[in-house]
This record gives structure tokens, C-alpha cells and sequence, in this order.
């Protein structure tokens, strides 16, 4: 248990994972609809609040897991409750427990019928999602992973758009299908080692074989969560179909459940096989960039276009995982808040005009900037931060990406670069569309209040990493360079090996 | 007090044989059949501890035959509770029919705690010539006489298989020259790599892989679960395979745990073409009883991977996924018989829009569908991934990997359902009125499954204190 700092009196992490399913029970015998808001909006709030101390008090000069927690659950497969943190799911932590009072604040108004149980799904899902990032065992962490299906399956299904029965199944059944030979795997590790507990199956001494099927369960699970091209078709139908909620859940949350298992299982408990595949891995992200961009390129609807520009920026991110160096790493894992940011509150500004106009198309929007100037200007800028704009958020991360992808791999990086050309270019149409063309809207009223207040968080969030990206690099540091670590180790075993005939 | 359980049903079936020579007494029948499933609960669970022999030690009692006794009873309750109108019964027969319940669920009873083929046999035959006569007693919709095709096809079936059975018991009697099980279990160890041991224990089993729906012998089954009533189906469903797992695990016991490696390999086939053919046929069926049916077939299949394992840890697995199942199973018919209205079959569009219909229902359709499917939090999954980790721990990958690419299958035709039942529109589809017990049954169903799938620490525990003193 060396690994593990335990939490010595108040169960912190447990109390933020709880918090909202305690709060979805309650709520299941609130009467009257503004109670039920208000209440979820309380909630959700609360879970935000008492998550703050998680980043006043993280020890940053350790890679431990801190704030843990150790309950026996089954012990005769030894199988625990473990929680605790690291750099490395400190701040995806954060970015859930702060976007879900924003998804419910979104929600408030586009929500019409049965918004009991829309917010009892939304609750459980940051159950499930924040447990999936403190998890320390392998079954609680598959457990909710799998769990938090049926409410996003609920989401999609009950409150989606026209071809929501398509979208919903679709997602389910490939989210699903790719996770079984994840428990095989997990199976497998248990065998070898003994414990579920994942930083105990790390950094041991499996034969290359071994991890290369083990690499292989995970990589098909973890890249169509991300999704990387080609297991990305689900993603534009369930974004398209999901109410508001549901897709910046999807974006800002869910897409990075993969990633962070590439972080958190492939490269550690597998860094042989890691090493042996992570350069097609970095093919696919070239591809999964290059692809996304084009696509996106030539989308009429909005929320289409930020989905397929989703593909392209969580390429990014898995190119800078695999480059296994620490610019690229870091700047991958900024690249996910970024990401979750960004493209939250794009897709809060689409929910946002979908209320008013009911269409998703970008001709129905045209020059809607002469009507809406405060919803515009919100646009702008978060289509700017989409394009990794300078003084923005996503700059940092792609910035640091590029510059680890460049001094490892020159024609990997090369190759990449035309995405970010392409970003500019489908951002760019986007804003001249709604910005410059057409004869505007003036049937249509300008943000409210509400809505204002959900976007004006995200906004600082992009200029504070944006400008001042150091706060949120300071906590991955110690985290990411034991992450290297790991891997160098394997990859000096590796070259003995092979001196050795 | 030992037979208590088992005495109190046989007296109660005696009231019931009494009260279905009268007329009109139906409701003093269900009753009274409700207060005995009750009663026999509370008896099994003071009974939980004891152990001792009865009938020249024909009849053994122990912790492993009460619990098995307790989740039988429970299931009895459960199907009485939220099926007790017998809306698809005939009116007149209604008083026998509970009382065939009754006796079936003694049969089962007796069958867990028989430790002589002769006596086994007799409670096997109890608990199957009962459900026989329950089939066809449903009502006769539309003249098609669907009730008698399913009735003759599950007898037919149901005598060959058990044909065969005597057949097993004539050669272990012939090799060991004794029927008791205290006396075969050496005799049979001995014996177990010959090739008659592995025939006689084959065909042994075929009887209870009948009832347990185990490919090659579930032809009965689509066929059965559709002509006969709901309530019927849903006892059927899932009380009798109780026993025939309980069975199982003491045939497999003769075999364990040397010479097992062909009844080892014969599970281990029998259990992939469960998976596959129940989950394969289950993809393309539209009434939601045929597809649970099918459903059941690839589930049996995964709990032969807990006995072919030959350990005690896989044995307790099988009891903690079959108790798991059973109960998945009854939240799945209990939504079926309060939607079908008056007793008729439900097909899956017969489930549109539910979750406006009866949120309640819905709600308890996906908990059920859903753990059934294996998704996590549920007990379908913690079972799923016990039978997993214990089958790969004796080194079937092959197996392991089949067995998860069939849940991988198998979430498409429940997803179906769920999906039906939440995304499309009820369109003119009556509401279904839901009264209180229905109510506190669903969530109690509900609780059950999370609890099970949640905490199985005790219950694992349990079950395998009380295999390790089976004998």
C-alpha cells in the first residue's frame, strides 16, 4: 500500500462521489418541477464546492495517490474499495465536479418533460464519472465505467433529438462491446498479480505477449471511448441526438474517460507493449486529426461540426500521450481540460440557439451577430480557443503537444500540423457564417441572464489557461514524470534484453 | 423440525386439495397459498443451520439444501405476489392450479435435499408432473390451442429426458451397486475416468439439464415459455432451475475432483452452445416470453462455467448467479404479466412508451433487462464476472473470451427492449394501473438486484461454507 496516501478523518473523495447519487435519491420524492431544478442545481453546486479543497491541499511534490481511501470489499477475490488521486486525474476530477452544475443550469429551460429523472440521470452520471477517475481498483472502476451506460443511454434515448433510438443503441452497443475484452484483460492482470488494485499491477514483469493482447483489450475499449478514427461513428450520431446536457457531458467528460485510461492502464501496466505499438498509435492519431478536420470541413449542422472537431482535437491528445515524453504529455492532459472546456461551452451555445430556433443548421444562423451580439461574442470567442487562437487555452495544449511531438518524431509532428490549419479553417466558416452572411434574426431575443452565467465560467477557464496555464501544469508535473518513468524502465529492460542474445 | 419446511407444504397442499373440491373458493386458495410460500420461508430460514438424515438417511439436511429451500420459497412468493389473479388461467381450474404450485415446489423442495437416486427421481418427478398439468391450463385464446402444443411438447420432452436419467442411475447402480450418495461419492471417485462412469454421469445430468435449459436439451423451451400463462412461465422460469442447479452440484460432486477432465470438457461445450444458440435465436424474437426463453438457454449455459471449474469457490458462484438470475428473471415477469392485460402473450412493441405508462414498471424492466444483460451495477454482472475469473483461473481463455463476447451479443436484444420500452411513443396504448403490492414487490426486486450486485461478500461467503459441507 505504498502507494497510497491515506486520507487520515473526513472521507473526502467518497463524499464528492456520493454526494450526487445521495442527491438523485432525494430527489426521487421532490415534488414540483422548479424544486426538482433547483434542487439538482444545489447539489451539483455542492459537490463543486467541497471538490475545491482537493487542489488547495494536493501535495505536488509526490506521485502517490493522495487523498485515498482502502475498504475491503470482496475479499475473497480481494477486491477492494480503493479511491485516490494523482496530477494526472486531479484536474479531470475538477472539470467534472465544475461543468455539472453548468449542464444543469444549461438544461434549466431545455428541458420541457420529465425533468425529475433527466436530473436524477445527469446525478448519477457524476457519480459514476468522478468514481471511473478516483478509482484505484479495477473492478470499482469497471463497475462504474460500465454502470454509467444506462443513464447516458437514458439521456440520449428519452430526450433526444428525431433519430435518437439510433444514436442511443449505437452508442451503447459499441461503448459496451469494446469494453467486454477489457474485463478479460482486467481478469487476466488478476491472475497474475493476485489484487484488482491497479498501482499494484503496474510497473510488473509481464512477458511482451502478455502485453501486447493485454495493450490490445485496453486500446479497443479506451479508443472507441475517445474516440479515435475509425471507431469514432458513434460519436457525431449520439452528439447530434443528445439533448444539450448530454453532448457537453459526452465532449467534455466521457471522450476523456479514454484518454485517461490510456495514461492511467496502457502505459503503465503495459509500457513493452506501449513501445511496440505506440508509433501506429500515433499513425491513427495523425489520421484521427487529418480526418476529423476534413470531416468537420463540410458539416451543415453545428453540432456535427464540433463533433467531428472533437475527433480532431482527442487526436491530439493521444498523440501527445504516445510521443512518452513530458511536454507531450502534459500538454495532452491540458489538451483534455481544454478540450472539455472548449467544446462544453460550444455546445452550450449550439443547445443555446437550438432553443430559440430550433435548427442545428449554420444557414438558419446566418448573421445572427446583428441580433445576438452577446451570444455571438461568446461564440467567437470559444471558436477561437476551438482553433487554438494565441492567449487561449487550447494554444497552451497544442502548443506543448507540437513541441513534444517535434522533438521526438519531425514527420509524426509534420503531419499533423495541417489539422490545426483545418481547425482554422472550419471555425473560421462557422463565424462567417453566423457572424458576417445573411440577413440575421431579429425575431430572436439575446442571452438571458441564466444563460450568461452558465457561459461566463467556461470563459474565464479559457483565458485563465489560456494566459496563466501554470497552476494547472504545476499539479501534473510530479505525476507525469513517474508516468515516464515507468515506461523508461521498460524501455531500459527492453534494450538489455536485446543486448543480451 | 427438520422436515418442517417440506411438512408444512404437504399439509398445506392437502388444504388446497381440499379447497379446490368446492367451488368458487379462488381467492381463499391464493391466500392460503401465499400465507404457506410465506410461512415455508421463515421455516427454511430456522432450519438454515441444522443439519441431519431422515428416511434412512435418504434424506439429508444441511445448510446447503435450506438455502436452496429458502430461495425456492422466496420464489414461490414472489410469483404469488405479483401474479396471483392468474389472469391467464381458466377460471374453474384456478384452486388446482395453486395447488399444483404447491406440490411442484415441494417436489423442488425434496429434489435439493435428496441424497438417494431413488428418492431424487421421485421428488424430480413430484415437481415436473405438476408443472406438466399447469401448462395446459391456461385459457384458450383464440382457439389455438397453443397451451396443448407447449403441454405435450414439454412432457414429451420432459419424459425422455428423465428416460435418459434412469438410464445414468441404472449404470451408476450397476457400478457401484448402491443408490446412496454417501456411498457413491467414493465408489464413483474410483471410478471416474472410466469411460461407463462418464456415460453414466452424461446422461445423469441430461436430466437436469432439461430443466436447467441447457443446450441440446431446451427444444422444450421456446415453445413452453410462449403457450403457457404468464404466471406459469414465470414459475417455470426460474423456480425448477434452482433444483436442477442444486443437483448439478452434487452430480458434479461424484466426478471432482479427479477423472473430471471429459465431464469438464462436456460442461465446458454444452455451455458455448447454450451461449450461442440462446443468445443468437433470442436477437430475432418479438414475443418478449419466447426471447426470455432463449435468454435462459445462454444463461444456463453461463452457469455450467461455474461447475465446470470442479472447486467449491466455482460451485458458490453458480448458486450466487442462479439466485441472481432467478430474481433478474421475475422483476423481467412481473412487468410482463401487469402489462399483458388480461393474461394474453406481450409482445416486445407491447412494451411502447411504458415509461409513461407505469414508470414504476419501466423502471423495473430496465433494472431487470439490464442485469440480465450483465451491465454493472447489477447482479447480472457481479455473477458474470465471478464465473469469468473462476474459469480463467483453471486456464479456459478460449471459453472466457466466448463467454464475454456473448454478453457482447446478448445486450442487443435486451437493449431492444429497454429501448422500446423508454424511446418510442405509447401511441394508444392503454396506461397500466399499478397497485401498492405490485409497488413494494418492484422495489423490493429492484433492491435485491443492486444489493446482490453490490455487496455479494456475505452471500459468496455463504454459499460457499455450505458447498464445502455438501456432503
Amino acid at each position: 500500500m505504498d502507494f497510497l496516501i491515506l486520507n487520515e478523518g473526513f472521507p473526502l473523495l467518497s463524499t464528492i462521489v456520493f454526494l450526487p447519487l445521495a442527491g438523485a435519491l432525494v430527489l426521487l420524492f421532490l415534488p414540483g418541477e422548479n424544486v426538482q431544478r433547483i434542487w439538482a442545481m444545489a447539489v451539483t453546486s455542492v459537490t463543486a464546492v467541497i471538490s475545491l479543497p482537493l487542489y488547495s491541499r494536493f501535495d505536488l511534490t509526490t506521485a502517490k495517490y493522495q487523498f485515498g481511501e482502502h475498504v475491503s470489499w470482496i475479499p475473497s477475490l480481494n477486491i477492494n474499495y480503493t479511491l485516490g488521486i494523482d496530477g494526472i486525474s486531479l484536474l479531470l476530477v475538477l472539470l467534472t465536479t465544475l461543468i455539472m452544475p453548468l449542464c444543469v443550469l444549461g438544461s434549466w429551460t431545455y428541458i420541457k418533460t420529465r425533468i425529475k429523472e433527466f436530473m436524477i440521470c445527469l446525478m448519477i452520471m457524476e457519480t459514476a464519472m468522478l468514481g471511473v477517475f478516483m478509482a484505484l481498483d479495477f473492478v470499482l472502476f469497471y463497475i462504474l465505467w460500465e454502470a454509467m451506460l444506462i443513464p447516458m443511454y437514458l439521456l440520449i434515448g428519452v430526450w433526444g433529438g428525431p433519430r435518437k433510438i439510433y444514436a442511443s443503441i449505437k452508442f451503447f452497443l459499441y461503448t459496451l462491446a469494446g469494453s467486454v475484452m477489457l474485463l478479460v484483460a482486467i481478469i487476466a492482470l488478476y491472475l497474475k498479480n493476485g489484487s484488482f488494485s491497479i498501482p499494484m499491477m503496474m510497473g510488473q514483469d509481464y512477458s511482451s505477449t502478455f502485453q501486447i493482447w493485454v495493450f490490445l483489450a485496453f486500446f479497443l475499449a479506451f479508443a472507441i471511448k475517445v474516440p479515435m478514427f475509425p471507431f469514432h461513428t458513434w460519436l457525431p450520431a449520439a452528439h447530434v441526438e443528445a439533448p444539450t446536457a448530454g453532448s457537453v457531458i459526452l465532449a467534455s467528460i466521457l471522450l476523456k474517460m479514454g484518454t485517461y485510461g490510456f495514461l492511467r492502464f496502457c502505459l503503465p501496466i503495459t509500457p513493452l507493449a506501449t513501445l511496440t505499438l505506440g508509433p501506429y498509435v500515433l499513425w491513427m492519431s495523425v489520421v484521427a486529426i487529418l480526418y476529423g478536420g476534413f470531416t468537420a470541413l463540410a458539416q451543415s449542422d453545428m453540432k456535427k461540426l464540433i463533433a467531428y472537431s472533437s475527433v480532431g482535437h482527442m487526436g491530439f491528445v493521444t498523440l501527445g500521450i504516445f510521443f512518452l515524453n513530458k511536454q507531450g504529455m502534459e500538454g495532452a492532459i491540458l489538451q483534455m481540460i481544454n478540450h472539455g472546456v472548449t467544446t462544453g461551452a460550444l455546445f452550450l451555445c449550439v443547445g443555446m440557439m437550438y432553443e430559440r430556433t430550433h435548427s442545428r443548421e449554420i444557414a438558419d444562423h446566418s448573421g445572427i451577430a446583428q441580433n445576438l451580439p452577446i451570444f455571438v461574442s461568446f461564440l467567437t470567442i470559444f471558436s477561437l480557443s476551438s482553433l487554438a487562437f494565441p492567449a487561449t487555452n487550447s494554444f497552451v495544449g497544442e502548443f506543448l503537444v507540437l513541441a513534444g511531438a517535434f522533438s521526438v518524431n519531425k514527420i509524426i509532428a509534420g503531419a499533423a500540423i495541417p489539422g490545426a490549419i483545418l481547425a482554422a479553417a472550419y471555425m473560421m466558416r462557422l463565424l462567417q457564417h453566423v457572424l458576417f452572411r445573411g440577413p440575421g434574426r431579429p425575431d430572436l431575443a439575446d442571452l438571458n441572464i441564466r444563460e450568461i452565467a452558465t457561459l461566463a465560467p467556461f470563459l474565464c477557464f479559457v483565458f485563465w489557461i489560456g494566459l496563466a496555464p501554470e497552476p494547472f501544469l504545476n499539479v501534473m508535473h510530479t505525476s507525469v514524470e513517474y508516468l515516464i518513468q515507468q515506461v523508461d524502465v521498460a524501455k531500459t529492460a527492453q534494450i538489455a534484453m536485446n543486448i543480451v542474445p | 423440525m427438520l422436515f418442517a419446511p417440506e411438512l408444512l407444504m404437504l399439509i398445506g397442499s392437502l388444504v388446497l386439495f381440499c379447497l379446490s373440491l368446492g367451488q368458487g373458493k379462488v381467492n381463499l386458495a391464493r391466500y392460503a397459498s401465499l400465507v404457506l410460500a410465506i410461512a415455508s420461508c421463515f421455516l427454511s430460514l430456522a432450519t438454515l443451520q441444522m443439519s441431519g438424515n431422515l428416511f434412512y438417511d435418504a434424506y439429508h439436511i444441511d445448510t446447503f439444501s435450506q438455502l436452496f429451500k429458502l430461495a425456492i420459497s422466496i420464489g414461490l412468493v414472489i410469483v404469488l405476489l405479483f401474479s396471483g389473479e392468474l389472469k391467464g388461467v381458466d377460471d374453474r381450474l384456478r384452486p388446482e392450479y395453486f395447488l399444483f404450485m404447491i406440490l411442484s415446489t415441494l417436489g423442488l423442495m425434496m429434489l435439493v435435499s435428496s441424497v438417494e437416486l431413488l428418492t431424487l427421481f421421485i421428488a424430480l418427478e413430484l415437481s415436473s408432473y405438476s408443472l406438466y398439468l399447469m401448462v395446459p391450463m391456461r385459457d384458450d385464446h383464440g382457439g389455438m390451442k397453443m397451451q396443448m402444443e407447449a403441454a405435450i411438447k414439454y412432457i414429451l420432452f420432459g419424459v425422455v429426458a428423465t428416460g435418459t436419467m434412469l438410464y445414468g442411475m441404472s449404470f451408476i447402480f450397476g457400478m457401484t451397486g448402491t443408490t446412496y450418495f454417501s456411498e457413491l461419492v467414493p465408489k464413483m471417485h474410483e471410478l471416474a475416468s472410466t469411460p461407463t462412469a462418464l456415460l453414466a454421469i452424461a446422461l445423469f445430468m441430461s436430466g437436469f439439464f432439461y430443466k436447467l435449459a441447457v443446450f441440446p436439451f431446451h427444444f422444450w423451451v421456446p415453445d413452453v415459455y410462449q403457450g403457457a400463462s404468464n404466471a406459469t412461465t414465470a414459475f417455470i422460469a426460474s423456480v425448477p432451475k434452482l433444483g436442477a442447479v442444486a443437483i448439478l452440484i452434487r452430480i458434479t460432486t461424484l466426478v471432482a475432483p479427479t477423472g473430471g477432465e471429459a465431464v469438464v470438457n462436456m460442461l465446458m461445450i454444452l455451455a458455448v452452445c447454450s451461449m450461442f444458440y440462446g443468445n443468437l435465436c433470442a436477437l430475432v424474437q418479438k414475443d418478449i416470453k419466447r426471447m426470455l426463453g432463449f435468454s435462459g438457454i445462454s444463461h444456463a449455459g453461463f452457469v455450467l462455467l461455474g461447475l465446470l471449474t470442479l472447486k467449491d469457490t466455482g460451485y458458490a458462484t453458480s448458486m450466487y448467479y442462479i439466485a441472481g438470475y432467478v430474481v433478474m428473471n421475475l422483476a423481467c415477469f412481473l412487468v410482463i404479466c401487469k402489462v399483458s392485460k388480461n393474461g394474453e402473450n406481450v409482445s416486445i412493441d407491447d412494451m411502447s412508451g411504458l415509461y409513461k405508462r407505469a414508470p414504476i414498471l419501466a423502471l423495473t424492466l430496465l433494472v431487470g433487462m439490464m442485469a440480465l444483460a450483465g451491465i454493472p451495477p447489477f447482479v447480472g454482472f457481479m455473477g458474470k464476472f465471478m464465473l469469468l475469473t473462476g474459469a480463467l483461473r483453471d486456464g479456459h481463455l478460449a471459453l472466457v473470451i466466448l463467454a464475454a463476447l456473448n454478453t457482447a451479443i446478448a445486450i442487443y436484444y435486451y437493449l431492444s427492449v429497454v429501448r422500446v420500452a423508454f424511446c418510442s411513443p405509447p401511441e394508444d396504448r392503454p396506461d397500466v394501473p399499478v397497485d401498492l403490492t405490485t409497488r413494494c414487490v418492484s422495489i423490493a426486486l429492484i433492491a435485491v438486484i443492486i444489493f446482490m450486485g453490490v455487496a455479494p461478500k456475505q452471500l459468496l461467503a455463504f454459499a460457499e461454507t455450505a458447498v464445502r459441507n455438501i456432503f
